[in-house]
């Protein structure tokens, strides 16, 4: 009975979403006001209709529902509470239930945050983002229901991919699709002032802040699967250029463009086409994503399974959506004036570059994902595009692009000279290029790469520094009020700045001063690496709720004194016989020690993989520090200032009518 | 105009290939190898340089022909299926090491377990490309005649191990 009404809910879910893509967006056209107004209302019954399917869905899942396909699919009686709840969102159907179901609460919060907007305005983006709502409802109704029974049911379910029993799983999905799905908002706005007419400055701010939040969710829930990766694939890695993966880094970059272009479009009303185009794209590319993900043109770890059907559905979907905006675009766009004028020396010129830089790299990103497709359409044969390829095409991009970052903040909008720049920044230029040459040969050894990347990372610091400390000069207040007198989001430029500073410095050095051993240990040998000793305790079998495990120890020691105890598994779930590792993790701030058992060998020795990380953890504190930014730009005074405007209005506009 | 027309002509033309990619299985390649001899190679082993392994000590047996490297992610979804296969004793397995360096190559072999009877190093690829590999790993069936009965792209799956491979191995022992 329960599916039936999860069903049942996601039929009137789609009648309100199609309604709410009509209605509206034709009242815009006609002045309607009537028709205008019920977007609102309709934003928010979608949002309700989605979430009773959502529930349903989770409470088969928690009361192993087996006559559900997709419970018996992607669960198993053995499967603990919290991972039965992520199932939801473990399997094709029920990712898209998520997505349907986040494409609402966005629709909803745009519903609620949007006082201010025109009515035409708010009308338009609601209807554009009900239509999309369509598309991904239809497609859930039409060839990947959630709720379709199995007859007879099933007596266990056929458990949840070991790989996503993780408490990375809980998080890492609904991070990721926030982000993903958030971009529809900014492409709603895009669409909606291509369709009024009505692209300025104004259309610019309203549209900022929504970015800002989405790459702020897209930011984490990469770097929360880029950590999961990092210690569930019990390999070290952190980044592995998959498929999948970079459906997920593409609208990032896009993104970051994006909210870079924005403000310059708001502050000096230029590039005006071009914020659209990347609006445009950045939401594209997290469609395009999805097709990639589960049509199974690709394939890929987190594919699902393939079914022709669905792909095609995918495929016609992207054609109406990306198709039409991009018509709408070349249609509406050459009537977009030209905005401010700016020298070829200006911030506009830099943060151009850097937008440019931005929007290749994922270009290139893009062409690596599909080129082996591509081949393989044409006839030529099939092959892998593997790390080689992204490697070299990306360190070419980024290098410019993270110099630029030093620099255009320093430069002044409009007209700036190279050469005050240059004296400005030439403290930042020498200490950086000092670290990255000595600084190596003080850790160990000095390469080109290693050099270049700390060049980079101390380039961002010493001139973020540059910046901070001259814009804070010159005032004999007390510093912290004049830290207050500085916008947040000033603040948290600077801070997610520093991020991808922190970042670059995590990846160079890992990657410039990792090391590992695979050795053969008995119980009581010890092994050596990066100066410490690590003597194996043995192994003990373990039983865990659905797996059994073999768990073997490894003591640290420094110079005889006990560090830590590192405890890795190897575990064998049940239900599916699949093997997983999980790795034996010691993070700190100046490295990571990591273990992973291997094989058992002959007499009760085993196989024993130990790596040394030195700031692999920085990697991801740079993602938090840029995400962190974002939200400080968020809690910018405007922002808050502009809600309390508008409830003044109201309340003006009210006594007005009393 | 026509300079914003630019992305929606890209886009047109990615959905081409998309379309087409549609009817295509990313892990179906029909191999002009299959039902011809397979590629003569010598090539030095991994554990020990100094000795060659070549088809041709094969006459006379079935065998698994499988190509793996340690960088190559999906080889570790398959790696524990093959140990368990070699375990079991049905027909015996080797490997070449793909473009790959002998230390890594060992290192995985070491920690993952080693289902190989003799792996051999195709540091440069060059055999690679007469065996017509297009990703690792790949899989091939050879029959008693040093002939290729049947292709596995893509790792080997305890479905296909069931379904395909071991079925036509035992057909093909008792030719």
């Amino acid at each position: 009975m329960i599916p039936e009404i999860g069903h049942f809910s996601l039929i009137l879910a789609l009648l309100v979403a199609l309604a709410l893509g009509i209605f509206p967006i034709i009242g815009a056209a006609r002045g309607n006001a009537v028709w205008m107004g019920l977007a609102r209302p309709l934003a928010r019954t979608q949002f309700l209709l989605i979430a009773v399917a959502f529930v349903c869905l989770a409470y088969a899942f928690a009361t192993m529902d087996y006559s559900v396909t997709y419970v018996a699919t992607n669960s198993n009686s053995k499967l603990p509470i919290q991972f039965r709840i992520a199932a939801v969102w473990g399997g094709h159907e029920g990712s898209l239930l998520l997505w349907a179901m986040i494409l609402s609460v966005w629709t909803v919060a745009v519903s609620l945050f949007s006082k201010h907007l025109p009515d035409d305005m708010r009308a338009r983006i609601l209807g554009v983002m009900g239509l999309i709502s369509v598309g991904f409802l239809l497609f859930m109704l039409m060839v990947s229901n959630p709720f379709e029974r199995l007859i007879p049911a099933a007596l266990d379910g056929r458990d949840l991919n070991p790989l996503l029993q993780d408490p990375g799983m809980i998080f890492h999905p609904p991070m990721l699709y926030m982000g993903y799905v958030g971009f529809s908002v900014a492409f709603a706005f895009a669409i909606a002032a291509l369709l009024g007419g009505q692209l300025d400055a104004a259309w610019a701010r309203w549209s900022r802040p929504w970015t800002t939040m989405a790459w702020v969710f897209l930011t984490l829930g990469i770097m929360a699967g880029s950590n999961w990766a990092y210690y569930e694939l019990g390999w070290g890695g952190w980044w592995f250029w998959d498929a999948v993966e970079n459906a997920s880094f593409m609208p990032w970059l896009v993104g970051t463009a994006l909210i870079h272009s924005l403000a310059v479009t708001e502050k000096r009303g230029s590039f005006k086409a071009w914020t659209v185009l990347l609006a445009i794209c950045a939401f594209s590319l997290s469609l395009l994503g999805t097709f990639l993900v589960r049509s199974g043109v690709l394939t890929s770890v987190h594919a699902f399974a393939t079914d022709p059907r669905r792909g095609l559905f995918i495929l016609v979907f992207l054609v109406v959506v990306i198709g039409g905006s991009l018509a709408l675009f070349a249609w509406r766009a050459p009537t977009v004036g030209r905005g401010g004028k700016f020298d070829v020396v200006s911030r506009e010129s830099f943060l151009l570059a850097n937008n440019v830089l931005l929007a290749v790299a994922a270009f290139s990103v893009l062409l690596g994902t599909l080129y082996p497709l591509f081949l393989d359409a044409l006839g030529l044969g099939k092959i892998s595009v593997g790390p080689p390829y992204f490697d070299t095409v990306f360190a070419p991009l980024m290098t410019p692009a993270l110099f630029l970052m030093g620099i255009g903040p320093i430069a002044r909008w409009k007209k700036s000279s190279l050469p005050e720049i240059a004296m400005r920044l030439r403290w930042a230029f020498g200490v950086s290029v000092a670290t990255a040459m000595i600084l190596p040969v003080l850790l160990g050894h000095w390469t080109p790469m290693i050099g270049l990347g700390l060049f980079l990372a101390f380039w961002i610091f010493a001139s973020s520094a540059h910046l901070v400390y001259q814009r804070l000069r010159g005032s004999d207040q007390p510093i912290i009020t004049r830290v207050k007198a500085i916008p947040r989001a000033w603040w948290g430029m600077v801070i997610a700045h520093l991020g991808i500073a922190v970042f670059t410095l995590g990846v160079t050095i890992v990657k410039g001063f990792e090391s590992e051993i695979a050795v053969r240990m008995l119980p009581g040998e010890v092994a050596h690496l990066a100066g410490y000793d690590f003597t194996f305790k043995g192994v003990e079998e373990i039983q865990g709720p659905n797996y059994t495990a073999s768990r073997g120890q490894l003591l640290v020691t420094k110079n005889g004194v006990e560090r830590t105890i590192l405890s890795s598994e190897k575990r064998l779930y049940t239900v599916q016989n699949m093997p997983m590792t999980e790795a034996g993790i010691s993070p700190a701030l100046i490295h990571d020690l990591y273990a992973s058992l291997g094989e058992p060998l002959e007499d009760g020795a085993w196989s024993v993989r130990i790596y040394y990380k030195p700031m692999v953890e920085w990697i991801w504190a740079g993602c938090a520090m840029m995400a962190l930014g974002g939200l400080l730009a968020l809690s910018d005074r405007r922002y808050r200032m502009r809600k309390r405007l508008a409830k003044e209005g109201a309340l003006k506009a009210n006594e007005a009518l009393a | 105009m026509k300079r914003f027309l630019l992305p929606l002509v890209i886009f047109l033309v990615m959905v081409g290939f998309l379309f087409i990619g549609l009817n295509l299985d990313p892990r179906e390649v029909p191999s002009p190898l299959v039902g011809k001899p397979a590629p003569m190679f010598s090539l030095p082993r991994l554990d020990d340089p100094k000795q060659v392994f070549s088809p041709k000590d094969m006459l006379g047996k079935v065998w698994l022909f499988n190509v793996w490297a340690s960088w190559c992610g999906a080889c570790r979804d398959e790696h524990p299926i093959l140990v368990e296969l070699s375990k079991s004793g049905l027909v015996p397995v080797y490997g070449m090491d793909y473009k790959d360096t002998r230390e890594e190559a060992q290192q995985w072999l070491q920690q993952g377990g080693n289902p190989y009877v003799a792996t051999v190093m195709d540091v440069d690829g060059r055999v690679g490309i007469d065996y017509g590999v297009y990703g690792v790993p790949e899989t091939y069936v050879i029959d008693k005649t040093g002939v290729i009965a049947y292709k596995q792209i893509g790792p080997v799956t305890y479905e296909a191990l069931r379904e395909k491979i071991l079925p036509l191995v035992k057909k093909l022992q008792t030719q």
